[in-house]
C-alpha cells in the first residue's frame, strides 16, 4: 500500500513524516522523474509505504515542485493521499485540499496544529467539516505524536475500501455548468491519459497548458472548450483563473464559518507579530541578521565546534596511536603498517575530526529554517538581492549553502523560474560549504597568529560571497537578463522546530558525513597511499618525491605557477579535492607525513597559502554537487559548464590575488 | 486605490487582481481574491516589499505587484 503525503509548506508535513515513518525512511527518486523524496515505511505497518510529496500550495503548473507532484500522484497508483492542513490556517490550506479531491483518488485530511487551536480557545467541529468535503478528517498535534495512529488507522480503512473524496461540486451556476460541459467534452482524452476528467476540466478552464497539451484536443473541441469558457466568463463577470480560485474559497468560507469556531487569537500569531517587530524592523533587521549569522559561526567554529573538535580529535589521536602501537606489536609487515597508519588513519581520521563542527554548523542552519526565520530573511533581502537579478528566495538555498551545496542546490526546486533556479544553483556554490572548513581552518591555523584567525575565516566567508555577487551581476547582463519572478512567500508563524525532527536530521547530516569519510575520503587516502608509496615500477620509494603521485603532481604543478604554489603536493590535494574537498586536507596529511600544521609552511609561503585558498574557494564544486547541478538542471553541459568555467574563475581569481598581494 | 497606496496597519477589501500569467495565478491560489480583507503589516527595510495579512495568514509580496491588486479602504 502506498500513501502520499502532501500539504501546503509550514504545515508540519515533516513532523509528521518523522512520526509516521520513525527512522524507516531513505531518499528515493520519484519515478520517471528526477526529482528526490523521502519514502519510508510507517511504523507498525511494513506492507505500508508513504512518501513526502514536496510542500505546495496549488496545483497549478508554476513550479516544478508543483509539476512534480501533479504527475506523481496522477501517474502513480495511490492507495490513499494523506492531506496535511493547518488548522490554525484552515482556509488557505483547504485550496489545495479542494483541487486534491478532485484527482479522485482515496483522501484524508490530517488537521494538524489542532494542539495550538485548543490552546488559543478555538475548536473546529471534525464531523461536521468532513461531512462539508466528504473526505475523513482526523484531528492531529503531530509534533505531540497525538492522532497520528487514529490517522494511519484510518487512512488504512479508506485506502482498503477504495473511498473516493464524495464531494466534488463546489459551487452551482455558472462555474458548475462550465465544469461539468468541459468534463463532458473531454472525458475520452483524459480516460486515455488516466487523468480525472473531472480535474482535467478544472485545470482547462483555468488555461493550464501542460494539462492542454497532454489531452491532445482536436480543433474543433478547442474551440468548444473556448465556447463554454467565455460564456462562464459573461456570466460570472469575471475571467477564467479569477473564477475558479474564486469558486474554491467562496466554498471553503462557507465551510468554515460552519465548522471552525473562533473564540480567541491565535497566541503562536500574536507572538509572531511580536517578535517581528523586531527581527523585520525597518531599521534593525538587517543588521540583526548579519548579528545572528555572526553568532552562529561564532558558535559554530569559535565555540561549541572548536571545544567538541578538540575532544574528538584527541579521541580520534588515541585511537590511532593504539592501532599503530597494535599493529607494530604484532610485527606488522611495514607496508600494510604505512598503508594502514600513513594511509587509512591519516586520511581518514583528519577529516572526520571535523565532525563536530559540521553537525553543530547544520544544527543552526536547520533552526534557522524550521523556526521560520529563512522566509524573513528572504523578505528583508529581496530588494538586495533583486540588484543581482534574483529574488529573496534565493537567499535560502543560499544560506543552506554553508552547509552543504547538494541540498542547498535541491532547495532552489522552490523556486518558481528556471532562470532564478539555473542562477541559484550557479551561484550557491560560492558559499563555503562546511567541507571548505577544514581546509580553511587548517591553513589558517599554519599560517596566522591567533588574533588573526578569526579575521581570516570571517574574510575567507565573505570573499566567496562577493565574488559570487560579482558573478550575479556578470550572469544577470550577460546570459540570465530578463525579469526576476514574481515574490509571492508566505511568512509562517514562528515555531520551536520539534526536537525530534533536529534530532533525526542531525542524525541524518552526522551519518553522511561518516559514510563519507568511509567511503569517498577513504579510498582516496587508500589511492594517494598507493601512489606516493610507490614508485612506476612498483617499488617502495624512500622519498615520496621519487613517487608515482609525485611524477602525475609534477605534470600539474606548474599550471599553479602563476598561482604562487608550485609543489606537487599541493596539486595533487586540488585534484583529489573534487571527489570531496575535504579530501583536500585528508590527501596533504597523508602527503606531508607527521603534524600537517608544522609541515605546512615547507610547502606554501603565507602569500602562496592565501592563493591556494583563494583557489579552493572558488574552483569546481565536488562530484557530489556536480551530480546534484545535473540532476536538477537536467543538463550534462550545465554541469560541465560549471566544472570549467569555476576551475578557470578560480585560477584568474587567485592569480590577481597572489600578484596582488606580492606587490606588498 | 491599489495595495501598494494603502498606508501601514490600514487595511482594505479587494475588487480586483489584475495583471497575468503566473504572477496572477500564485496571487489567486494565494487567497488574494476579490472581496477578501486585507492588511498592510509592514514595508521591508529597503521600501520594497511589502508584508500583508489576510485569511489569517502573513504573506509578502513586492510593491510591483501590489500594484496590479486593486482594493477599497475599510475601517479596521
Amino acid at each position: 500500500m502506498i500513501f502520499a503525503l502532501g500539504g501546503n509548506q509550514n504545515c508540519g508535513k515533516t513532523t509528521l513524516f518523522n512520526q509516521l515513518t520513525g527512522s524507516n525512511q531513505h531518499v528515493g527518486n520519484f519515478p520517471g522523474v528526477t526529482v528526490e523524496g523521502k519514502r519510508g515505511t510507517v511504523k507498525g505497518h511494513p506492507d505500508v509505504e508513504v512518501v513526502d510529496l514536496p510542500g505546495i500550495y496549488s496545483l497549478s503548473p508554476y513550479t516544478s515542485e508543483e509539476i512534480v507532484t501533479r504527475d506523481f500522484l496522477i501517474n502513480e497508483k495511490i492507495d490513499c493521499i494523506i492531506n496535511i492542513t493547518d488548522a490554525t490556517n484552515i482556509e488557505r490550506n483547504l485550496y489545495l485540499s479542494l483541487q486534491l479531491m478532485e484527482l479522485d483518488i482515496p483522501m484524508v485530511i490530517a488537521l494538524n496544529m489542532m494542539d495550538e487551536m485548543r490552546e488559543n480557545g478555538n475548536t473546529i467541529k471534525i464531523q461536521k467539516l468532513s461531512e462539508a468535503l466528504g473526505v475523513p478528517v482526523v484531528p492531529l498535534a503531530a509534533v505531540k505524536n497525538e492522532g497520528v495512529d487514529e490517522l494511519v488507522e484510518i487512512a488504512i480503512d479508506t485506502a482498503q475500501h477504495r473511498t473516493k473524496p464524495a464531494v466534488k461540486d463546489f459551487c452551482s451556476g455558472a462555474v458548475h455548468r462550465a465544469i461539468h460541459s468541459v468534463a463532458h467534452l473531454v472525458e475520452d482524452h483524459a480516460d486515455r491519459i488516466n487523468v480525472p476528467s473531472r480535474f482535467a476540466a478544472t485545470k482547462l478552464i483555468e488555461g493550464d497548458e501542460p494539462m492542454m497539451n497532454a489531452l491532445k484536443l482536436s480543433d474543433n473541441e478547442k474551440d468548444m472548450l473556448e465556447h463554454i469558457v467565455t460564456e462562464m466568463e459573461t456570466e460570472t463577470g469575471t475571467d477564467r483563473e479569477a473564477a475558479l480560485a474564486d469558486m474554491r474559497y467562496d466554498f471553503i468560507e462557507k465551510v468554515c464559518a460552519d465548522t471552525v469556531i473562533k473564540t480567541g487569537k491565535s497566541k503562536a500569531h500574536e507572538r509572531s507579530v511580536k517578535i517581528d517587530s523586531v527581527l523585520t524592523h525597518r531599521i534593525w533587521s538587517i543588521p540583526i541578521f548579519v548579528g545572528i549569522m555572526a553568532v552562529i559561526f561564532w558558535l559554530t567554529f569559535g565555540v561549541i565546534g572548536a571545544w567538541l573538535s578538540d575532544g574528538f580529535t584527541v579521541l580520534i589521536d588515541k585511537v590511532i596511536s593504539l592501532i599503530d602501537m597494535g599493529l607494530t606489536s604484532y610485527g606488522i609487515n611495514p607496508v600494510v603498517h604505512s598503508l594502514i597508519v600513513d594511509g587509512v588513519c591519516a586520511g581518514v581520521g583528519s577529516v572526520l575530526s571535523f565532525l563536530p563542527t559540521i553537525v553543530v554548523l547544520f544544527f543552526f542552519l536547520s533552526m534557522l529554517e524550521d523556526s521560520g526565520y529563512m522566509a524573513r530573511v528572504a523578505f528583508v533581502m529581496d530588494k538586495t538581492l533583486r540588484k543581482i537579478g534574483l529574488s529573496g528566495r534565493s537567499f535560502v538555498p543560499m544560506i543552506i549553502g554553508f552547509g552543504c551545496s547538494v541540498p542547498a542546490i535541491m532547495a532552489s526546486r522552490t523556486l518558481p523560474s528556471d532562470r532564478d533556479r539555473k542562477m541559484t544553483i550557479i551561484l550557491t556554490p560560492f558559499m563555503s560549504c562546511s567541507a571548505k572548513l577544514p581546509i580553511y581552518s587548517v591553513f589558517v591555523m599554519a599560517f596566522f597568529a591567533p588574533y588573526l584567525r578569526p579575521v581570516m575565516m570571517i574574510f575567507l566567508y565573505i570573499f566567496g560571497m562577493v565574488m559570487g555577487v560579482l558573478v550575479g551581476l556578470v550572469l544577470k547582463k550577460t546570459a540570465f537578463h530578463g525579469e526576476p519572478v514574481p515574490f509571492v512567500m508566505e511568512l509562517p508563524n514562528y515555531r520551536m522546530p520539534g526536537f525530534k525532527s533536529v534530532v533525526m536530521l542531525i542524525w541524518d547530516k552526522a551519518k553522511d558525513f561518516i559514510t563519507k569519510a568511509f567511503t569517498i575520503i577513504f579510498t582516496a587516502s587508500v589511492i594517494i597511499w598507493f601512489l606516493q608509496t610507490f614508485d612506476t615500477r612498483l617499488n617502495v620509494v624512500t622519498d615520496s618525491s621519487m613517487s608515482m603521485l609525485a611524477l602525475i603532481g609534477q605534470l600539474v604543478s606548474p599550471i599553479f605557477r602563476p598561482l604562487g604554489f608550485t609543489d606537487w603536493r599541493a596539486a595533487t590535494a586540488l585534484i583529489t579535492g573534487f571527489s570531496a574537498k575535504e579530501a583536500v586536507i585528508s590527501t596533504l596529511s597523508v602527503l606531508v607525513g607527521g603534524n600537517i600544521n608544522a609541515m605546512l609552511p615547507t610547502i606554501f609561503t603565507t602569500k602562496a597559502a592565501i592563493s591556494f585558498l583563494v583557489f579552493t574557494l572558488l574552483y569546481t564544486p565536488c562530484v557530489a554537487a556536480i551530480a546534484a547541478v545535473k540532476r536538477e538542471l537536467h543538463s550534462r553541459s550545465m554541469a560541465l559548464l560549471v566544472v570549467v568555467g569555476q576551475t578557470v574563475f578560480a585560477w584568474c581569481v587567485a592569480a590577481i590575488v597572489y600578484n596582488v598581494i606580492m606587490l606588498f | 486605490m491599489t495595495l501598494d497606496e494603502l498606508e501601514i496597519g490600514k487595511s482594505g477589501v479587494i475588487t480586483a487582481v489584475n495583471g497575468e500569467g503566473a504572477l496572477r495565478r500564485r496571487l489567486l491560489d494565494m487567497g488574494l481574491t476579490p472581496r477578501t480583507k486585507v492588511m498592510v503589516r509592514k514595508v521591508a527595510p529597503m521600501g520594497d516589499p511589502i508584508e500583508i495579512h489576510l485569511r489569517g495568514y502573513e504573506l509578502t509580496i513586492r510593491v510591483d505587484d501590489a500594484k496590479d491588486i486593486e482594493i477599497e479602504r475599510v475601517a479596521d
